[in-house]
Formats: structure tokens, C-alpha cells, sequence
């Protein structure tokens, strides 16, 4: 069991108040990702869960009962720490046994349930390591396999990755989404990046300065933003914005259309400009374009290779399907 | 050209490293050599620096006419007494400092230190007041306490800036693992601060070991530690400087010893936080 519920939750800082009041409930079992620019609350709202700061006012419920005034160590949440947060005094072993050994467990019980994660884990030959000589990766293994030994009915994830390059950030992703679907476990996970909020989550939270812009599935938030914040913040490259004439003969204020759903065109098309860079990825082209009349600078992405080059005329249709429309607001209209 | 620059400056900076240490260390120097001195010696025109007859009869003097054991014993267990109490209450106060702060925990703090800015001798009347209602006059207990509190500001203050260095994720860590507070400054906390923790129990050790104004109002007899022994020998009605000197290497000798041994220590807890 691992259900989680905020009921109209706040948080202030003295006078400031970074969170409004908030609900929000998260499944058992589900893989939540909290998504936001930095500063939007989402790591104060996971410390709110884990208990590790007071809320303001409201509630948190965890599997139906009142967490909102027990402490931390009594919630039966794990966290993994953006910094690892390892004891450097202790060895792997011992990391990894210190909350079976606060739970106070029995020596063989421990040992054991050590020995499981750590192989599960690959870290069976460094259990007499101190933090210290390990790899960033291992070290996050090692505070992975602190969190799962105790069995906690969620795991809190704060930006777990974002200490580590970015091959092993790839390779980290997937062990924690197959660890999520072995284990099963409730995971809220919060990062200020979108495309690990996009490829791990079962339900994405996008946050705002506090407020929750949007809940939904990652393919949800990608085709139906509520809004032109979640519109421009969720997806790579970013949606391109339009105001003015272009947006009107859509009736609406703002009308917003993402890379990929622009095409490239021999010649003709309804919009043209001018190539600024053109990004060659191989499987990918990526142009950002200017002179177009519509915005400073329109991204498309070609499939393949593209050859075109700067300063090179480019002609453009857009595929009038997959533009979004937005009111004076920032609001979706459908 | 730029090598002989900085030789030249090794050189300069090194002979006046030495020479400031042995202007510090003189005296040190001066009392060890005096004790061995017979007291016409002592106080002989020009001053004897080695062409005297070596002698070790003020130690067997200062033996016979004190006991020096229990004056040891009771610096031992005055020294060592206040600075573990000590440790035992800046522990909780310095872990809540650093990584509970309030609004006022810089107030707090500041106030503490001010404490330290106070002549000890403004409070020695009230403070010799309480001693005589709880008939706490020269006993070891009392005087532990005393020296304990007037120090206790310098133990949180040094182990507030340690502990601002241990990053406070780690013992959020320990909090998610379950440990209770207890537990989280038992496990977590402690062992991580061990280095800063030596050094201010070091440190509180020998400012504790050569306190004097205390010991020598609060004690008499029972509960007097070295530093009333040295003062025993500086008696104003005759030159007794070779016996005093004897007396003074004797108090000061387990003090420099231990010091010597924990140098490393010390200055690592000098300079704490200076390096990252």
C-alpha cells in the first residue's frame, strides 16, 4: 500500500508562502513525477510528504491515515537525496543496513536483506567500500539501496540524477523505472526535467510558483496542455508561440505548435524564413529560424538529415491538426 | 631572479617564526631551567643559563612538603569532568543551532559569547554566595561545574562551526531511516564530527587544566587542583623561585605532554572551516 493524499495543503516561509493550498492525491503504486523551473515548490512539496518539513496548513494522508503531525522516521516513506546524502563514516554495507539496523532488526535479517539488495543492485563487491571510493553512480546505487531494503510503502525521489553525467543519468533512468515496475512501489520523483518527468512517469504534477498547473499522463500533458505554460515547458525542443494575425486566423490569442509537427517543404508552404543553425543530429534536424513574421526565432525538426544551412530560405507547413489555441488567459481552448 | 627572491623570503620568514617561538617559549624555557636551580641560583646576577650545578632537590622538596598526586587528581577529574559534562550539553545545544535555527539562534549565540566578555571577578560574588549556601566551598563537584559553565560558550561556538560544515541531508537521511533524534545524534551526527568533537574536548581540556582565577577562590584544600599548587609556591614572604618553578614544570608537564601528542589535532581544530 502506498496511497498518498495532500488536502489543501500550504507551506509558508515566514511570510512568504510558496505553496497554496493544494490537493492532490497520488495512487499506490503509481510512478508521480513532480516537473517545474527551479524554485516552483516541487522539492518543498516532496519534503512536505516526507515529513521532513511542517505544513503550514491542511493534510497529508498516507494509506488512508492522518501523517500530517508524524515524524519522518514514522511515515514508512524512503527518500533518495539529490546529493546522496551517504553516511561517509560507514561502509556500503552499513548504509544500506542503517535502517534495517533502526528498525531493529535482527542481525541475520539484516545481513541478508543487505546481501539481496545488493545484488540486486550490482553492488555486491563494493559492500566494504566507504562512499568516498565510489563512483557517482555507485554512490547512487548505494542510496537506491537504502531506500529498498526497508520495503517503504512509497519511495521520494529528489532529483536524484542530476549530480550524475549524462550517459550514466540514461542508464540510472531505466534501472529506476525497472526497479519501479519489479517493486511496484508508489515513487514520487521530482526533477526540473522534463524529458526524465516524460519517460518515467505514469502521472506527471507540472508546478508553477507552488500551484499545480497540470496532473495527467505524460502523452495527456503532450497533446492536451491545459495551459501555455505546461504547453512550453513539456516537450523538446520547446512548443513555438504565436500571437497576433496568425493566432486570429485560429481565433485565438496565442496559438502554439510544436517542432515536430511543422514540415519542410520543397517549395510553396504557408510560412518561410530564413535558417539561423541548423542542428544535424542524423536521425534529426533541428532548425531554428528566422525572419519569419510570426516569432523571433521558429524551431522545426526535420526527420533525417536535412540539408540545408544557414542563411539558406526554408519553406514551412504546419500540420493544422496539432496546433494548440489559447485565449487571452493562456488557457486551452478546445 | 624570482628563485633567489623567494629563497631570500624562506629564509626571512623562517627566522622569524623561530624567533617569535622562542619568545614564546622562553619562559616555558626559563621555569624548567630554574627548577633545577638551587634557590641562590635562581635569583643570581647575571642569570645562569647553564654554568650551575644541576640539582633535583626542589622536586624532592616540593614532593615532601605537598602532595602532588591529589592535586593532579583533582585537576584530572576537574578538567576532565567539565569538559565532558560540557560536551554532553553543547552536543544537543549545537546540533539545534546549526541545523534548527530560528530567528534568534545568532542572537543566542552572540549572547553566549558576550558571557565570555564579562570579567570573571564581576560574578565571583554571587557565584561565591551560591557556593557557600549549597556548601559547595572546595569540593570538586562545584568547582567542575563553574568551570564547565565558563567555558561552555567556547564548546558550542566551535562545535556550532563544525557542525555547520556536515551537510544537513545526511542526517535528514538518518531521519527517513528512522532514527530518532537520539539515534540520529548517536549514529549520524557524532561519529561525522568526530575530528571537531577531539579538538574541542582538547581544547576545553587545557583551558580547563590552567584555569586559575576560579580554583583559586572556590578551593582550599580538598578540591584544590595544580594550578593552587603553583599558586601555594609563589609566597610572598620569601624567594622561593627554584621551588616555584619545580612546582610550576610539575603542574604543567601532563598538559604539555598530551599536548604535544595531539598537535595535529589541535591545529586541525584551530583552523577548522578556514579550508574547505
Amino acid at each position: 500500500m502506498g496511497q498518498i493524499q495532500l488536502k489543501k495543503v500550504t507551506k509558508s516561509f515566514g511570510s512568504t508562502e510558496v505553496i497554496p493550498p493544494l490537493d492532490l492525491t497520488i495512487e499506490d503504486g503509481e510512478f508521480t513525477v513532480f516537473v517545474g523551473p527551479s524554485g516552483c515548490g516541487k522539492s518543498t512539496l516532496l519534503r512536505l510528504i516526507a515529513g521532513l518539513e511542517d505544513i503550514t496548513t491542511g493534510h497529508i494522508e498516507i494509506d488512508g491515515q492522518d501523517a500530517t503531525s508524524v515524524v519522518p522516521a514514522k511515515r514508512g516513506l524512503a527518500m533518495v537525496f539529490q546529493s546522496y546524502a551517504l553516511y561517509p563514516h560507514m561502509s556500503v554495507r552499513k548504509n544500506i543496513a542503517f535502517p534495517l539496523r533502526m528498525a531493529k532488526l535482527s542481525q541475520t535479517a539484516i545481513d541478508q536483506k543487505v546481501e539481496a539488495a545488493a545484488s540486486v543492485l550490482n553492488l555486491t563487491d563494493y559492500l566494504d567500500r566507504r562512499p568516498g571510493q565510489l563512483s557517482g553512480g555507485q554512490r547512487q546505487r548505494v542510496a537506491i539501496g537504502r531506500a529498498i531494503v526497508r520495503e517503504p510503502s512509497a519511495f521520494l525521489f529528489d532529483e536524484p540524477l542530476s549530480n550524475l553525467d549524462a550517459a550514466l543519468r540514461v542508464g540510472m533512468r531505466l534501472e529506476i523505472s525497472e526497479l519501479h515496475e519489479r517493486l511496484k512501489t508508489t515513487m514520487v520523483y521530482v526533477t526540473h526535467d522534463q524529458v526524465e518527468a516524460m519517460t518515467m512517469a505514469d502521472k506527471i504534477v507540472v508546478l508553477q510558483a507552488g500551484v499545480i498547473e497540470q496532473v495527467g499522463t505524460p502523452l495527456e500533458l503532450y497533446r492536451t496542455p491545459r495551459n501555455i505554460f505546461v504547453a512550453g515547458f513539456i516537450g523538446s525542443p520547446k512548443m513555438n508561440f504565436m500571437t497576433g494575425s496568425e493566432a486570429a486566423k485560429h481565433s485565438a490569442h496565442t496559438i502554439g505548435i510544436r517542432p515536430e509537427h511543422i514540415n519542410v517543404v520543397e517549395s510553396g508552404g504557408d510560412w518561410q524564413g530564413t535558417v539561423g543553425v541548423a542542428e544535424h543530429l542524423g536521425s534529426d534536424t533541428f532548425f531554428h529560424i528566422h525572419n519569419t513574421g510570426l516569432a523571433e526565432t521558429l524551431t522545426v525538426r526535420a526527420i533525417g538529415d536535412v540539408s540545408l544551412k544557414h542563411g539558406d530560405t526554408i519553406h514551412l507547413s504546419p500540420r493544422v491538426d496539432d496546433i494548440h489555441r489559447f485565449d487571452a488567459a493562456g488557457l486551452r481552448i478546445s | 631572479m624570482a628563485r633567489s627572491v623567494t629563497t631570500q623570503r624562506k629564509a626571512l620568514t623562517t627566522v622569524a617564526a623561530w624567533t617569535i617561538a622562542l619568545i614564546i617559549f622562553f619562559p616555558i624555557y626559563w621555569t624548567i631551567l630554574t627548577s633545577f636551580k638551587t634557590e641562590a641560583q635562581a635569583i643570581n646576577d647575571p642569570p645562569l643559563f647553564f654554568a650551575f650545578d644541576w640539582t633535583l632537590e626542589n622536586y624532592s622538596v616540593v614532593q615532601e612538603r605537598s602532595d602532588y598526586m591529589k592535586f593532579l587528581w583533582n585537576s584530572v577529574i576537574i578538567a576532565g569532568g567539565s569538559t565532558v559534562l560540557g560536551i554532553l550539553i553543547a552536543i544537543p545545544a549545537a546540533w539545534s543551532m546549526a541545523f534548527v535555527p530560528s530567528q534568534r539562534t545568532k542572537d543566542i549565540l552572540l549572547w553566549m559569547l558576550s558571557t565570555k566578555m564579562l570579567p570573571a571577578v564581576g560574578v565571583l560574588y554571587p557565584i561565591s554566595l551560591i557556593f557557600v549556601k549549597f556548601d559547595l566551598l572546595d569540593t570538586r563537584g562545584g568547582l567542575l561545574v563553574v568551570i564547565m559553565l565558563i567555558n561552555l560558550p567556547i564548546i558550542v561556538w566551535m562545535l556550532y562551526t563544525y557542525f555547520r560544515e556536515i551537510p544537513g541531508e545526511i542526517l535528514e537521511a538518518s531521519r527517513m531511516d528512522g532514527a530518532t533524534l537520539k539515534e540520529e545524534l548517536l549514529y549520524v551526527l557524532t561519529p561525522m564530527a568526530i575530528p571537531g568533537i577531539a579538538s574541542t574536548l582538547l581544547l576545553n581540556f587545557i583551558l580547563a587544566w590552567n584555569e586559575a582565577f576560579w580554583t583559586l577562590n572556590l578551593t582550599a584544600a580538598n578540591a584544590a587542583p595544580l594550578t593552587a599548587f603553583i599558586a601555594s609556591y609563589s609566597s610572598p614572604e620569601g624567594l622561593f623561585f627554584a621551588k616555584l618553578s619545580a612546582a610550576s614544570t610539575m603542574a604543567i608537564a601532563p598538559i604539555l605532554i598530551l599536548g604535544w601528542f595531539s598537535q595535529k589535532q589541535l591545529v586541525r581544530g584551530l583552523t577548522f572551516g578556514a579550508v574547505k
